[in-house]
């Protein structure tokens, strides 16, 4: 990697101020895509502002109609945490399927979310899920939050603090891995809300997105033969040697359909 | 059996230090007043260096000195050499191109070395790689196997039209297009064997170490072969006398030869030290191991099998392409030709083949050895049509291996192949397999399967390898460049203890315990007084080191030799010192004695003799208790067996699961069966990864898209069930353990057992022949694609 400034933030007002005054500053969280973007050099910030250390962004809080989750707890957290098993057993499921233990330790659900990789796991429950984004400066709704590849939207300089997910009756995530690095070829989160039903989907596009058609046939009937005929338009998916767009919304159907048959 | 000797589950010695942190690899030896090399590669396939300019980087922070292709000119190094050299059908030498260890004008793959820098730190080497301006016009490139010597194919070299290496035979091919019209079936496959990458667990490294005040060079590096690398660093490189050379092999992270061939980086860091007066390191990052290491395979193959009625097999034409990238790696062009068409008969009795091999380059990493070597690709072309045989005949695909089986009772048997096989009981291997893993009771548990919706499918490979390799006069006479024996010296010290240095490196395979139990075997010594060494040119004997499953059969024959040695002086010393005749003297754990009698010496007795020879018949006999021997086989070995794979799909995603999986093997005598059931398992993990997950893919530009685990799968541990591995072993029998090898055998057998496994499933569907890897989405188009054409 090259060289850059390291500073160690002990409060949101502290990274703030300390990301104002550099030249081209990155806040680094768990690290967990930062760090091999810098190892392999295709990143070159000027400092680097560790947020891991600031307490207040960390920690679950759940109550019967939401989980709030600090946006720097890690993956563990949130897959061991009775409270979130018990409020909303698919996203401590998922969090759970989340890498290996060492990236569970490290990474961090802010991390996760804030960057937006398409094949981020998290996206698919923030946007299946209907929750609400909070920074520094502002709520965001999910729906809102989600612009494209790598691109929230979050501003310049703005840091996500916690993410608070409604209570749903029901919900399930399926991911299909990505032979290679595990990440998510295709995943599905569905959940079952008393006003419909939300289906989001990571992997496939440029960032996660809601299938619509799913929705409705879901809130009609939540059945996995309910998705029964409905695929996505391959046009805008990605494709690469692990599977074409075609393959992949091919699988959505299938993940979709898992993900409602899993749903608790 | 002793505890420790021979057929004993020793646990191996060197996992203490292995599993508790204290290897010494080559990374860790860090030297005083060490510089750092970073080696800036092409970005491109294909293209011409117009200019470098490099003033930039000589002077960023910590540089001590920028080197180029024209630095390589300028001292007149040698290129890396090829060991091998192939004659093609009309008795014309292989196209041999150059191989310089930094290019000057032209890079010929994504990887190639263009420039190398020398600083202070790692940090500061790769920072000023990046000020080095390589002024690229980028032409052209062949990366395509199949494609590569087609017409329109860009030239890789200007001396090799069409891209061919060479256009290789053997057989009659006449003869084979005789037996084909009296066949009555006819079974066909057109087979892609995919390119690996070899990802040993360490990358490769290199320390170069120079004493200007003895003139003497010292390289630390990764290598399978440490005298080999000297041997041909020393005389064909750097142009250096060998004794002005040492080549070390510490600890080496695993291999699967990748590790055998000569590099480029060794000889890098090996000429800079002595050009900076500094000791120059070198570490490969993960990236570049994927670019620069040897890939494997990568053949494309059509192959037809002429039946009779009976479903004998009346003659076999197989022809391939075979890719060798864009530079003859060491052993390259014998892995496509005598480790492939040579295996081609299989364990069968097919009378008559014909093997076409066309060698082309492509713009691609060189592709050398790799675990099996050419014996894979073989084994595939085989057991793949050999099942097709079975499918065009309607006879069960074990049922014609058994019609066409070599008979237990027909050893010594000649192939129509060149080679001659010394022993085998395919029949046992099969029947035991068969019966381990129920293939009797397999349609319940296919329609069990349907019931859950998943296809499942059985396979065979009914295997055959060849290893120990090799007679050194066979190989010399179809072009290899050096001899394949192996060397050892046994060092029987004062008080009894042993030393056994060998020429066969250690980097996985357990050498330092089943040698030490052959010794503890052999001479009466406990496992704890024997130490095995090997790695160091300046400490063990001139030896060809380890690949192709060779380092018992041919390493161990040769301590075998070097006890008989030692036993026999020792008998000498024991006579005089018993006042008894030689020809009375018995030896036997550790003791020499007079037949018939109560007098005995104990080994560390005679040793104390030998070396404190104060009752000594100096006179006939020379001091200490130290033998040397030198071993070249007089036939490769042949191991072989049975493996059974089977497999679940899910229809839906088009994933395999590998749910059982049976290896009967015939590895001859074992050593140590925990070690052979451990380098089984391995083998079969790489195997399963060749059929199910790994393949490198390099994009239409030329790019190496699976340049890293991002992209490129590996096996997991999850991938694997319980694997069933046993043995039946026949022995050897022109080497004195009775050993064949099993180094190889996982990975050689397996990819056809779960490929045929996977056909099988697939067959109802009416899907003909899906290629590895069978990926998902692979494995779903063929689904898809049959559910289409049904429609």
């Amino acid at each position: 990697m090259y060289a850059f400034n390291y500073h160690r933030a002990k409060t949101v007002a502290d990274a703030l101020k300390l990301y104002k005054k550099a030249d081209d500053p990155k806040f680094l969280a768990g690290g967990h895509t930062l760090i091999p973007t810098l190892k392999q050099r295709l990143a070159r910030p000027s400092d680097l502002i560790d947020i891991s250390g600031i307490a207040t962004l960390k920690g679950v809080k759940v109550s019967k109609t939401a989980v709030t989750i600090g946006a720097l707890t890690p993956h563990v957290e949130v897959a061991t945490s009775s409270a979130v098993k018990k409020a909303i057993p698919a996203l401590a499921g998922l969090a759970e399927e989340i890498g290996d233990p060492q990236v569970r330790h490290r990474g961090t659900m802010g991390g996760s979310v804030a960057n937006s990789d398409p094949a981020a796991d998290y996206p698919a429950a923030v946007l299946g899920l209907g929750a609400t984004i909070e920074t520094n400066a502002r709520k965001i709704e999910a729906d809102k939050f989600f612009k494209g590849v790598f691109e929230t939207a979050l501003k310049d300089g703005e840091i996500l603090t916690k993410i608070s997910f409604p209570v749903p009756e029901k919900a399930g995530y399926m991911r299909f891995d990505q032979p290679a690095s595990r990440f998510a070829l295709v995943g599905v989160f569905v959940a079952k809300f008393k006003g419909g039903v939300r289906v989001a989907v990571t992997g496939a596009g440029p960032c996660a997105f809601r299938v619509p058609a799913m929705e409705k046939a879901l809130s009609a009937k939540f059945a996995p033969e309910a998705l029964e005929g409905i695929t996505v338009p391959a046009d805008d998916l990605n494709s690469d040697i692990h599977g074409s767009a075609e393959y992949r919304a091919h699988l959505i159907t299938v993940m979709a359909k898992r993900a409602v048959a899993a749903a608790k | 059996m002793s505890a420790t000797g021979i057929g004993a589950p020793v646990r191996r010695i060197e996992d203490y230090r292995f599993l508790t942190g204290r290897g010494t690899y080559t990374d860790d030896l860090n030297q005083p007043n060490q510089a750092h090399a970073y080696i800036l590669r092409s970005p491109h396939p294909h293209a011409r260096i117009k200019g470098i300019k490099t003033a930039k980087a000589a002077k960023a922070k910590g540089v001590i000195a920028v080197l180029t292709g024209a630095d390589v000119v300028k001292d007149d190094l040698g290129g890396l050499p090829c060991g091998w050299q192939v004659t093609d059908r009309h008795g014309k030498p292989m196209v041999e191109p150059p191989h310089p260890i930094l290019v000057s004008d032209i890079a010929r793959h994504v990887g190639d070395q263009v420039a190398v820098v020398i600083a202070e730190t790692h940090q500061q080497a790769r920072d000023a790689a990046e000020l080095i301006e390589v002024d690229y016009q980028v032409l052209p490139s062949a990366t395509s196997t199949a494609a590569a010597a087609k017409k329109g194919a860009a030239l890789v070299w200007d001396q090799a039209p069409n891209n061919l290496c060479y256009d290789w035979i053997l057989g009659d091919e006449q003869a084979a297009n005789a037996a084909f019209a009296k066949a009555k079936h006819v079974a066909k496959v057109d087979i892609v064997n995919n390119r690996l990458i070899p990802n040993a667990m360490e990358p490769r490294a290199a320390v170069g170490v120079y004493d200007a005040a003895k003139d003497h060079y010292t390289l630390h590096t990764t290598s399978q072969n440490p005298h080999v690398i000297r041997l041909l660093m020393a005389a064909y490189v750097l142009k250096l006398p060998e004794h002005k050379v040492r080549v070390n092999a510490p600890d080496v992270g695993g291999a699967f030869g990748s590790k055998i061939f000569h590099y480029a980086e060794e000889a890098i860091v090996t000429w800079a030290a002595k050009k900076v007066r500094r000791p120059v390191r070198w570490t490969a990052e993960r990236s570049e191991s994927f670019m620069s290491d040897a890939h494997g395979r990568d053949h494309v193959t059509h192959a037809e099998l002429a039946i009779d009625a009976n479903g004998k097999f009346l003659a076999m034409k197989v022809y391939t392409i075979a890719n060798m990238g864009a530079y003859l790696s060491t052993f390259a062009p014998c892995v496509p030709t005598y480790l492939y068409a040579l295996l081609l008969a299989g364990t069968y009795t097919t009378p008559t083949i014909f093997c076409e091999v066309k060698a082309v380059f492509t713009n691609t990493v060189p592709v050398d050895a790799y675990r099996g070597a050419g014996r894979p690709e073989a084994t595939y072309v085989v057991e793949r049509i050999v099942d097709e045989a079975a499918k065009v005949t309607g006879i069960d695909a074990a049922e014609i291996r058994r019609r066409n089986f070599i008979p237990r009772d027909a050893f010594p048997y000649q192939t129509p192949v060149v080679v001659q096989y010394d022993s085998g009981d395919y029949q046992s291997t099969l029947d035991m397999a068969l019966k381990q893993s129920d293939y009797a009771g397999f349609e319940k548990r296919r329609a069990e399967s349907a019931k859950k919706g998943k296809l499942r499918g059985i396979g065979l490979s009914t295997y055959i390898e060849a290893c120990g390799i090799a007679p050194s006069a066979v190989v010399g006479s179809v072009g290899a460049r050096a001899g394949l024996y192996e060397s050892a010296l046994i060092r029987v010290h004062p008080t009894g203890s042993v030393t056994v240095l060998t020429g066969s490196h250690s980097h996985g395979q357990g050498h330092e315990t089943t040698f030490a139990q052959l010794v503890s075997e052999r001479m009466g010594v406990e496992l704890k007084n024997i130490e095995v060494v090997h790695g160091d040119t300046d400490k063990i004997p001139f030896g060809m080191g380890t690949y192709g499953s060779r380092s018992l059969a041919v390493g161990g024959s040769a301590m075998v030799k070097a006890m008989d040695k030692i036993i026999a002086k020792g008998k000498k010393i024991a006579a005089h010192l018993l006042e008894a005749a030689e020809a009375d003297i018995e030896f036997k754990d550790g003791t020499f004695s007079v037949a018939g009698t109560d007098k005995k010496k104990a080994l560390a007795e005679i040793a104390g003799a030998a070396y404190v020879p104060h009752n000594y018949p100096i006179n006939e006999l020379e001091p200490g208790l130290e033998e040397q021997a030198f071993y070249d086989p007089s036939n490769f070995t042949f191991p072989g067996g049975c493996h059974v794979a089977e497999i679940e799909i899910d229809r839906d995603t088009g994933v395999v699961q590998l749910v059982n999986f049976v290896a009967v093997d015939d590895v001859g005598r074992v050593i140590n069966p925990m070690i052979v059931e451990g380098q089984v398992h391995g083998g079969v993990a790489q195997g399963l990864g060749q059929a199910l997950l790994e393949g490198c893919v390099y994009d239409a530009d030329g790019q190496l898209i699976t340049g890293s685990y991002m992209d490129y799968t590996m096996p997991r541990a999850d991938h694997l069930p319980t694997l069933k591995v046993s043995t039946h072993n026949t022995l050897c029998t022109h080497n004195p353990l009775g050993v064949k090898g099993v180094g190889e055998v996982g990975a050689i057998g397996s990819p056809a057992a779960i490929m045929n496994a996977v056909h099988n499933a697939l067959a109802p569907l009416g899907v003909r022949e899906i290629q590895m890897p069978a990926t998902p989405e692979r494995v779903w188009r063929a689904i898809h694609g049959a559910r289409r054409a049904a429609e």
